[in-house]
């Protein structure tokens, strides 16, 4: 079959053009997104104590929220901490000798789920008591020592478990000479049952905060909506679809978010600052390492970009409720 | 081009704007609408820009019925249609040759072509040296013919008109007039609605007259199925 060379290298230029044609239209579409995004921006910029306005008030919302879990997070970081250095404290009888408690100590070391014990004599017991305490007195009132002799078992990794300490603690409750045997984790187990609570209580108010910047942007942007109204008929006018018109304000919308984001990055950053000294006191005084930690790099550009899509979505609403509705019948006069 | 059948249409209340309706405008003609103020010209006009649906019969606009045309469709077809309105409806925040470049902005034309498009719509309406401008700067005749300019720079091939001279001094008037016949003898189908008597006697085009929402005179139909391509 004779091919025309003539035809085959027309249609070679036929699909360059339409290529051209497709890869201007890209173009001048990215384009268009640029310029939408950059006069969005300059609008903000022209009116800067309205937008500043705004970007405190969606700021505030953030920063709230998220002050409060690097709070949770903090806690948590704590509480992990002491129960992996959880300890079963045994109290032996008042009237067992010290050498009996020697076997007891010896008899739990030999077992395979202990990984330390540590003997606490009575006497040493008192000792520290009494200089701890600021009781030296009232300690001289007594006859003798009230305190007994204690046994601070440390488990092993393995019987870490709610179920192994349980089973550790039946066992020593089981042996001679042993009065009490009891796992301080009661108040781990509160404080975690807290920081449940508090990080529920924290979504709660995230969700609300958050949709509180919807409806903050979404009335700003509708503000906006109205103001410029002629443009938006004239839009519709002349074809411009819906997704055209509602560009700009949704660019405006994640600007705001953005502004937002970054005046919540500095009332977080400004707040650590201003508490980091007191806290650190504080942890020193529980002999603590706790510590408030800030956001990290991801942590920061999370919240921002959270922020813009915020602003995105409430631009989006306002768009929907009063953009799609506008008709440019009105500026076509009467009937 | 265009094409009315039978086309009533009905506002909630018992007002009736338009009542059966026929008429068709061929590729290129240019024809008046008249009638008393209320008597449904800017009905007609928004009939066919889709700004309202009619409440029976068809509009159909380049071949294409318009009745049932899906919402999201709509702006493909404003961008056929050029509109011209008394009172102009420029934006104040930008300068001429922004105001004349909408249309294209809305297509998404690259920036020479926009340029280069712009500055021929400027230059058929004589005002390429103003592109600079803001709107507010030039005389009520300068701001129509912006208009104008904007309504034809993306070359559609219906240009409707409501009123275009309605501010104008007889002088200015009938350059606009000049203006709109060129377009039609390009082959651009004209429709405008004018109470201006003085003006259509004048030019003496086919006129289209409207009496309480019924065509009285001017509306032979273009026969048959087929609207004029």
């Amino acid at each position: 079959m004779a091919t025309d060379p003539r035809r085959k290298s027309e249609q070679a230029r036929g699909a360059n053009r339409s290529r051209s044609a497709w890869r201007e239209q890209v173009e001048s579409y990215l384009t268009h997104h640029r310029k939408v995004a950059r006069d969005s921006a300059q609008r903000l910029w022209h009116t800067p104590v309205a937008s500043l306005m705004t970007w405190t008030v969606m700021g505030v919302a953030l920063a709230l929220p998220v002050a409060l879990l690097l709070l949770l997070t903090s806690l948590q970081g704590v509480s992990a901490g002491w129960e992996s250095s959880a300890r079963v404290t045994a109290y032996i009888q008042l009237g067992v000798p010290l050498e009996q408690a020697q076997e007891l100590r010896d008899e739990m070391a030999a077992d395979g789920r202990v990984a330390s014990v540590e003997l606490v004599d009575r006497d040493q017991a008192l000792k520290e008591f009494r200089a701890s305490s600021g009781l030296e007195e009232a300690l001289d009132y007594l006859e003798e020592n009230p305190l007994p002799h204690t046994l601070l078992v440390t488990p092993e990794e393995s019987a870490r478990s709610a179920d192994g300490v349980q089973a550790l603690v039946r066992y020593m409750e089981g042996m001679e000479g042993v009065e009490k045997v009891q796992v301080d984790l009661g108040w781990l187990q509160r404080l975690n049952t807290m920081t449940e609570l508090l990080a529920r209580a924290v979504w709660a108010l995230a969700i609300l905060l958050a949709a509180a910047v919807v409806l903050v942007i979404g009335n700003t942007v509708r503000l906006s909506i109205e103001s410029r109204r002629d443009e938006i008929l004239v839009a519709k006018l002349v074809g411009g679809t819906d997704s055209f018109v509602r560009r700009p304000f949704l660019y405006t919308g994640a600007w705001f978010g953005l502004g937002g984001g970054v005046v919540a990055l500095i009332l977080l950053q400004l707040s650590l600052w201003w508490l980091s000294g007191p806290v650190e006191r504080l942890a020193g005084l529980y002999r603590s390492d706790f510590s408030l930690n800030g956001l990290d790099v991801d942590g920061a550009l999370a919240l921002i970009i959270i922020a813009m899509l915020l602003g995105w979505l409430g631009a989006w609403v306002a768009v929907k409720r009063h953009l799609d509705d506008m008709e440019p019948g009105d500026i076509a006069g009467g009937a | 081009m265009i094409e009315f059948r039978q086309v009533t249409k009905r506002y909630d209340s018992d007002h009736t704007a338009l009542r059966q309706v026929n008429f068709g405008l061929a590729r290129g003609e240019l024809a008046f609408l008249t009638g008393h103020s209320g008597a449904g010209k800017s009905t007609l006009l928004k009939l066919i820009m889709v700004m309202e649906r009619p409440s029976a019969g068809e509009v159909i606009v380049g071949g294409q019925v318009l009745n049932r045309l899906p919402r999201r469709q709509i702006p493909y077809i404003r961008r056929h249609i050029g509109v011209v309105f008394q009172n102009h409806q420029l934006l104040f925040d930008r300068t001429v040759f922004d105001n004349v470049a909408m249309p294209l902005e809305v297509v998404g034309a690259s920036p020479r072509d926009t340029g280069r498009r712009v500055r021929a719509a400027l230059d058929k309406v004589g005002l390429l040296n103003k592109e600079k401008m803001n709107p507010m700067q030039l005389s009520g005749g300068e701001q129509q013919r912006v208009g104008i300019a904007r309504a034809v720079v993306n070359k559609p091939p219906v240009l409707l008109a409501d009123e275009p001279t309605g501010n104008l001094d007889p002088a200015l008037s009938a350059d606009i007039m000049r203006l709109f016949g060129q377009f039609s003898q390009v082959g651009v189908t004209v429709l405008i609605a004018t109470h201006d008597i003085a003006l259509i006697n004048e030019i003496g085009r086919r006129t289209l007259t409207l009496d309480h929402g019924r065509l009285t005179a001017g509306g032979s139909p273009l026969t048959g199925g087929v609207s004029g391509h």
